[in-house]
């Protein structure tokens, strides 16, 4: 996998006498942590005392899950573990939002918490929450420290259990009397993991299975997800896609492990995905599954999802072969490694007939939207978005419309550079997103392209990107409502449009307060220059865009359909 | 289809409840699930009824099997292996009942643990069916309260088989 933890056990060198914050503050550090995110409080007051002279960057957020989101920000931006640290009880409890982001899109991110003294645990103490408890569904482990000796090597646990095998987020849960206890640190720090494997390389037999079928196939698809990206595995897809000459197609986390301007790129497939990625998928033969875990998203009705399709699963994780699609041949394994072996046996051939039909049907069925519309449609705003940074920037998002429409119409180059909260759904995500991804890549051009309504749950944060001078840019595609609400209510609702329409504050006068750039655009002309003027800015910019109103997300594949029974083709069709 | 499951699990807290909370949220369904220690400190064993299609119950595994403290996962399904329950079962038993309730609890090689004016309290151990069996053989004279442990299971060895 990624970015290894040390795993080998070795002495922490002579015999001192530490208390728990400082070995914690030691671990960090061995671990290679430079960067960390977190707010104070109470019960974790010797561990910030330990951070201040600490030699780690540290970004306070306005809100404990602005937090979270930035750590995971952070870790999908660069590859490495993103750390968050809060007090106990309400701290602890903000972050249940930001663990689960990051659990549902597998990034590794490892949470400190505070908690009351240990002698308190159950007694309803101040600021007291089961945070174990809680976020033991949220986290891919956690465990809460009740004894200074076990510090150091529960703190190496949780590193290499985030950052290995599928990662995900670990907690762990320090009462302050042990943060306090001193203990000397002579010993050897091994781990101890009985229960936990990680299995990286493909099995042979399998890998050589997969070649023949790829070597056989008329109509084969590649189906690539975030496994590649987290895996740093795109320089083998698209190896393997061009040797065996397959088209591809991505989930929304996938968005980038293949660069979208070759012409094997189908874009990204499911409910909102391209009609000819679905198609393609609808009438292959072979589905070629890479770290992908066939979301509901993506396969509408599962029923008659790939239907002729003989399928081929890679992944990490066991429990997603067969979870939901019977699987014809799993390869389990790193998928970096796996591609990098399966490349060696594939063949390359022309499979003319089925890239002519995918031709027609890219041609068909692009993504397409009003030009001649004299209102500020906000495809034309992502377009330009992407025409203006050369297809290079970091895109964050919110969720909703603004996140399908980022999708659709920025073209991604390479990995990590679209970071989304995909699995959960996170509105809000985009702007704390965008700070842990300029934290982590300071010379990078990063864009929230946001909702109004995502972006009002945690526009705090904006705050905390003036205060680090961070260069962050936020396109709002604003259209009053909550634009995917509005459109589902549109369809299946008769327009009733309930409780999906908030009046907004002025946002650029908001900036402005919060010591950001504020743009407003309201005209189709202005676009252009205010985004020249957007990415030309130092500070940080929020550009209220005010957008056409009830423009909706074509295509559409309506709940319990297959999908490639999308609506809205009809409108793409006429837009030719 | 029932399958029985054991899992050798860390011996450390909250590996119960994040084995449990992973069937809940999972909405997989445990018909028993019995935690006891093992012949090492460090470790537990879980024996876990599910009832699912192969299907859930691969996926009950994997699940199981992703579980940080959770050390190895066993389906015992189509394995020959001895499963066992332990029932405390309290009966009405007024005196002219006792002698043909003696000679049931006899049939069924239960034990009689306490003796009460109108009740006895009675032991009985074996396979679900032969428990199922017992209390059904009961039910005439009247069930007070039933506590049962869950099953708990172990792989024949061939050569030790009858």
């Amino acid at each position: 996998m990624k970015s290894k933890s040390r795993t080998s056990a070795r002495s922490a060198g002579q015999p001192t006498i530490k208390t728990g914050a400082q070995i914690i503050v030691d671990m960090l550090i061995e671990q290679g942590v430079d960067t960390m995110f977190g707010y104070t409080g109470g019960v974790v007051l010797p561990l910030f005392d330990r951070l201040f002279d600490a030699p780690i960057h540290f970004v306070v957020p306005r809100h404990e899950q602005g937090g979270c989101h930035m750590a995971d920000a952070y870790a999908r931006a660069s590859g490495k573990v993103g750390v968050v640290v809060t007090t106990s009880g309400p701290g602890a409890c903000n972050l249940v939002t930001g663990l689960a982001t990051a659990m549902m899109d597998s990034v590794p991110v490892v949470a400190l918490t505070g908690q009351v003294r240990t002698e308190l645990i159950g007694n309803d103490a101040f600021q007291e929450a089961d945070t174990t408890g809680i976020t033991r569904p949220i986290t891919k482990y956690n465990c809460i420290v009740k004894d200074v000796k076990d510090m150091a090597r529960t703190i190496r646990e949780a590193f290499y259990i985030a950052s290995t095998g599928r990662p995900g987020p670990v907690l762990i849960d320090i009462p302050v009397d042990v943060a306090v206890a001193k203990y000397s640190t002579g010993g050897s720090v091994e781990m101890e993991l009985p229960g936990y494997r990680v299995r990286t390389k493909g099995h042979t037999k399998q890998i050589s299975t997969a070649a023949e079928a790829i070597n056989e196939s008329k109509q084969p698809v590649l189906y690539v997800g975030g496994g590649v990206i987290i895996a740093n595995a795109s320089e083998e897809l698209r190896a393997l896609a061009e040797k065996a000459h397959l088209p591809v197609t991505m989930t929304l986390l996938g968005l980038g492990s293949y660069d979208q301007r070759k012409p094997e790129s189908l874009d990204m497939l499911g409910m909102h995905g391209a009609a000819y990625a679905n198609y393609a998928v609808q009438e292959c033969d072979l589905l070629i599954a890479v770290g992908a875990r066939f979301d509901d998203r993506v396969t509408g009705k599962i029923e008659t999802f790939a239907p002729n399709a003989k399928v081929i699963h890679i992944d990490i994780d066991p429990s997603s072969i067969s979870k939901n699609v019977h699987v014809d041949i799993p390869v389990v394994g790193d998928a970096k490694d796996i591609l990098g072996e399966l490349v060696k046996d594939v063949e390359y051939r022309e499979r003319k007939r089925w890239f002519n039909k995918i031709a027609e049907w890219k041609k068909k069925f692009a993504f397409r939207y009003d030009r001649k519309s004299s209102t500020v449609k906000p495809q034309y705003v992502v377009e330009e978005l992407c025409r203006q940074t050369e297809s290079k920037a970091i895109i964050t998002t919110g969720v909703g419309q603004n996140q399908m429409w980022a999708a659709q119409f920025y073209r991604f180059t390479r990995p990590r550079q679209l970071i989304s909260s995909g699995g959960l759904g996170t509105m809000g995500y985009g702007l704390p997103a965008a700070i842990g991804a300029q934290v982590a890549r300071p010379d990078a051009t990063v864009i929230d392209i946001d909702g109004d309504h995502s972006f009002n749950m945690t526009m705090t944060e904006l705050a905390t990107a003036v205060e680090h001078n961070l260069p962050i840019n936020v396109c709002i595609l604003n259209n009053g409502y909550m634009g995917m609400v509005r459109q589902w209510q549109e369809l299946f609702y008769n327009k009733r449009y309930s409780k999906s329409y908030l009046s907004n504050p002025d946002y650029a006068v908001v900036a402005q307060a919060m010591g950001a750039v504020g743009i407003t655009v309201d005209k189709k002309a202005d676009v252009p220059k205010a985004i020249k003027k957007m990415l030309a800015e130092k500070k940080p910019c929020v550009v209220d865009f005010r957008i056409e109103r009830e423009e909706n997300v074509w295509p559409m594949v309506p709940a319990g359909k297959s999908i490639d029974e999308m609506s809205g083709l009809d409108i793409l069709e006429r837009l030719i | 289809m029932k399958h029985i499951i054991s899992a050798l699990v860390e011996n450390k807290p909250g590996v119960l409840a994040h084995v449990a909370g992973m069937f809940a949220a999972r909405a997989f369904n445990i018909d028993s699930l019995v935690v006891g220690r093992t012949e090492d400190p460090a470790l537990s064993r879980m024996t876990i009824v599910v009832i699912g299609d192969d299907r859930v119950v691969e996926q009950v595994r994997k699940q199981l099997a992703k579980v940080v403290p959770v050390v190895k996962v066993q389906d015992f399904v189509g394995q020959p292996v001895v499963a066992r329950d332990l029932m405390l079962i309290a009966i009405s038993a007024p005196p002219e009942k006792r002698p043909e309730l003696m000679s049931l609890i006899e049939m069924f090689r239960g034990k009689v643990v306490d003796i009460g004016q109108k009740s006895l309290m009675v032991e009985v151990c074996g396979p679900e069916s032969k428990i199922e069996a017992f209390i059904n053989a009961c039910k005439p004279y009247g069930i007070k309260s039933v506590a049962r442990t869950g099953t708990i299971a172990m792989s024949r060895q061939a050569k030790t088989e009858p």
